[in-house]
């Protein structure tokens, strides 16, 4: 199942980071997941929260640039070699990644969760299905961080 | 359907580019002639002019011996404020009897700077703006809609004197009250529009909010003038009322409208070079520049006879091309307005205008977003940044594309500069805004040049 992930415009001066968090952390909006990428100018703070449209329009509303992106959280065994396996069945899928960065703790033992940015998320989906991969349900994710 | 039909056949009588007058096509060489005859006879009658005769004593000119353009350079300016100190009719170059009409530009403090007409006058300046009307594709079978101002402003009536001359009809709209403005145009079959750019964006948003597609009303042709504006602003007008845009450019002190306009090519306005000598000068050493670089332009007038000014500094900052254009017309180009000389700014010795920048962000973005040119001098050498705030629908989530966003902006300023600027992005809404207008120049070098 495919993940909205929100992204921000960051510019690289004090107090930017922490803005979004403090709006988000004021309307009680769940930060479960997030990855920072920045050159020396600026930023991108890519974001998975629990209520991804409250956190929308809280975050916009500080007139913060928004953009919503589709990912896809695809469970990995938490074992030396986990990540390598999805990542051969995904090159082997010819399926380009954009971006990937970790999810913390899997929902069930023993496994963990990375957050993956493709190219063509559907094709993806159903590419990775197909080699085997467990791709996360919302819920799961989700659900496990509220336990 | 009946829309369809109607602006396909403004379409095909537009694209006929016919021409109004013969002098248009005048060879360079003719062209240049008449004019050093026509300035000889222009420097001759404004010698007992107070004014250009104590000019031409200070700068030791015999107004016999100017022969021609190669004597322009060493003729005196006028400035607006030449004229302001003159007010109201101190340049008169004829009896006060022989004045048929004034006109004058609204100052926005004080006394407006008034302008004269004679009756000779009156029908150079309808012919003037008969040609570009013809030029955009305007036929005495049309009606035109005419929303400019109808007063001292020259924009109605002169506008209104040219359409007569081509033999079309006149709606003397003037200004104000738009909602009836929409009524008569769709009553009428208006099939030209007349009035300032953002005015016709103003008449579309009014047509939509009575329910009306403004692209469904009559109109098939535009002509403005009045401000300066951009080829966004043009798509947009186009695109809103379904018409084809025509720029045309005058001030008042020349004339009024139809110093210049544009011809079916639209790549820069046609100047009336007959009538003025258009020269393009660097504002601060008052030599010319290159044709395509900007400068301010200077009109010298040829013809007038009320109130015949030499070399005029409008403070409009353009280009000129004089390369021939393919439609026929021999006359230089100038592009459109792209600012103030007054806003000009020097980098490493190049003078850059805040709206190339702009024309830079364009480009890039499709709309300009707010930005910020800063200019500071850290070392020997002028550095300049330019902020430009992030909009919601260029920000993507994949660096690669960001940094592809800000290297074209990058390019595409140095392409239209000649400078390369630092492009810096940023968050919206941190530039600073005063009272709605964003301010677009820092300049922190302690002396600029």
């Amino acid at each position: 199942m495919k993940l909205q992930q929100l992204s921000l415009f960051l510019e690289n001066r004090p107090g930017q980071l922490r803005a979004p968090c403090e709006a988000l952390g004021k309307a009680g909006v769940d930060i479960l997941t997030m990855s920072l990428a920045d050159t020396a100018q600026f930023g991108i703070l890519r974001l998975i929260v629990k209520d991804w449209e409250r956190a929308r329009q809280v975050l916009e509303a500080t007139g913060m640039v928004v953009n919503l992106t589709e990912v896809v959280p695809i469970e990995v065994d938490d074992r030396p070699g986990g990540l390598a396996a999805a990542l051969a069945a995904i090159e082997e899928a010819g399926i380009g990644v954009e971006y990937m960065y970790a999810f913390a703790a899997g929902p069930r033992p023993g496994k963990a969760a990375i957050i993956f940015r493709f190219e063509e998320p559907d094709r993806a989906l159903v590419a990775l299905q197909a080699r085997g991969l467990r791709v996360l349900a919302a819920e799961e994710l989700l659900e496990k961080k509220s336990m | 359907m009946s829309r369809s039909i109607g602006k396909t056949a403004g379409e095909r009588v537009g694209s006929q580019d016919r021409i109004w007058d013969p002098a248009e096509t005048l060879p360079r060489e003719a062209l240049e002639a008449l004019q050093s005859r026509r300035l000889g006879e222009i420097v001759q009658r404004l010698a007992p002019v107070p004014f250009y005769r104590d000019a031409f004593a200070h700068r030791e000119i015999e107004p016999r011996e100017v022969r021609g353009l190669s004597d322009l350079w060493q003729l005196p300016f006028t400035t607006k404020e030449d004229l302001r100190r003159n007010y109201p009719l101190g340049l008169l170059a004829v009896p006060r009897e022989k004045v048929a009409r004034i006109h004058g530009s609204s100052g926005t403090t004080g006394k407006p700077t008034l302008v004269a007409y004679t009756r000779s006058d009156l029908e150079t300046w309808s012919g003037l703006c008969a040609r570009f009307l013809v030029a955009g594709g305007l036929r005495e079978e049309h009606l035109v809609h005419v929303a400019f101002g109808y007063g001292l402003f020259t924009g109605g009536f002169g506008l209104h004197a040219g359409i007569e001359r081509v033999g079309a009809g006149v709606v003397p709209a003037a200004g104000g009250n738009t909602p009836r403005q929409v009524m008569l145009i769709e009553d009428l079959q208006a099939d030209a529009l007349v009035c300032t750019p953002s005015y016709a964006l103003h008449i579309a948003e009014v047509a939509r909010a009575g329910g009306r597609d403004p692209s469904s009303l009559p109109l098939h042709i535009g002509f403005f003038g009045g401000e300066p504006w951009t080829e966004e602003m043009r798509a947009e007008i186009e695109r809103q009322l379904g018409i084809r845009a025509f720029n045309n450019y005058g001030l008042s002190e020349v004339i009024g409208p139809g110093v210049a306009g544009e011809c079916q090519g639209r790549a820069g306005m046609h100047v009336a070079e007959d009538h003025f000598v258009v020269e393009c000068l660097d504002p601060l050493t008052l030599q010319p520049v290159p044709d395509g670089s900007p400068g301010e332009l200077v009109f010298t007038t040829l013809t007038k006879e009320a109130l015949p000014l030499l070399r005029y500094r409008t403070r409009d900052i353009a280009s000129l091309d004089r390369r021939p254009c393919p439609c026929g017309r021999t006359t230089a180009r100038m592009s459109r307005v792209l600012g103030r000389s007054d806003d000009m700014l020097i980098v490493r010795g190049v003078n850059v205008f805040p709206s190339q920048v702009e024309e830079a962000l364009l480009r890039v973005e499709g709309t300009a977003p707010h930005y910020l040119i800063e200019v500071s001098r850290p070392g020997a050498l002028d550095e300049v940044a330019v902020q430009v705030e992030m909009r919601p629908e260029n920000f993507s989530d994949e660096m690669r594309h960001m940094i592809a966003l800000r290297d074209r902006i990058d390019h595409e300023i140095h392409a239209i500069t000649g400078v390369r600027m630092t492009v810096e992005l940023v968050a919206p809404g941190t530039l600073e805004r005063s009272a709605g207008k964003a301010r677009r120049v820092l300049d922190h070098r302690r002396q600029p040049q």
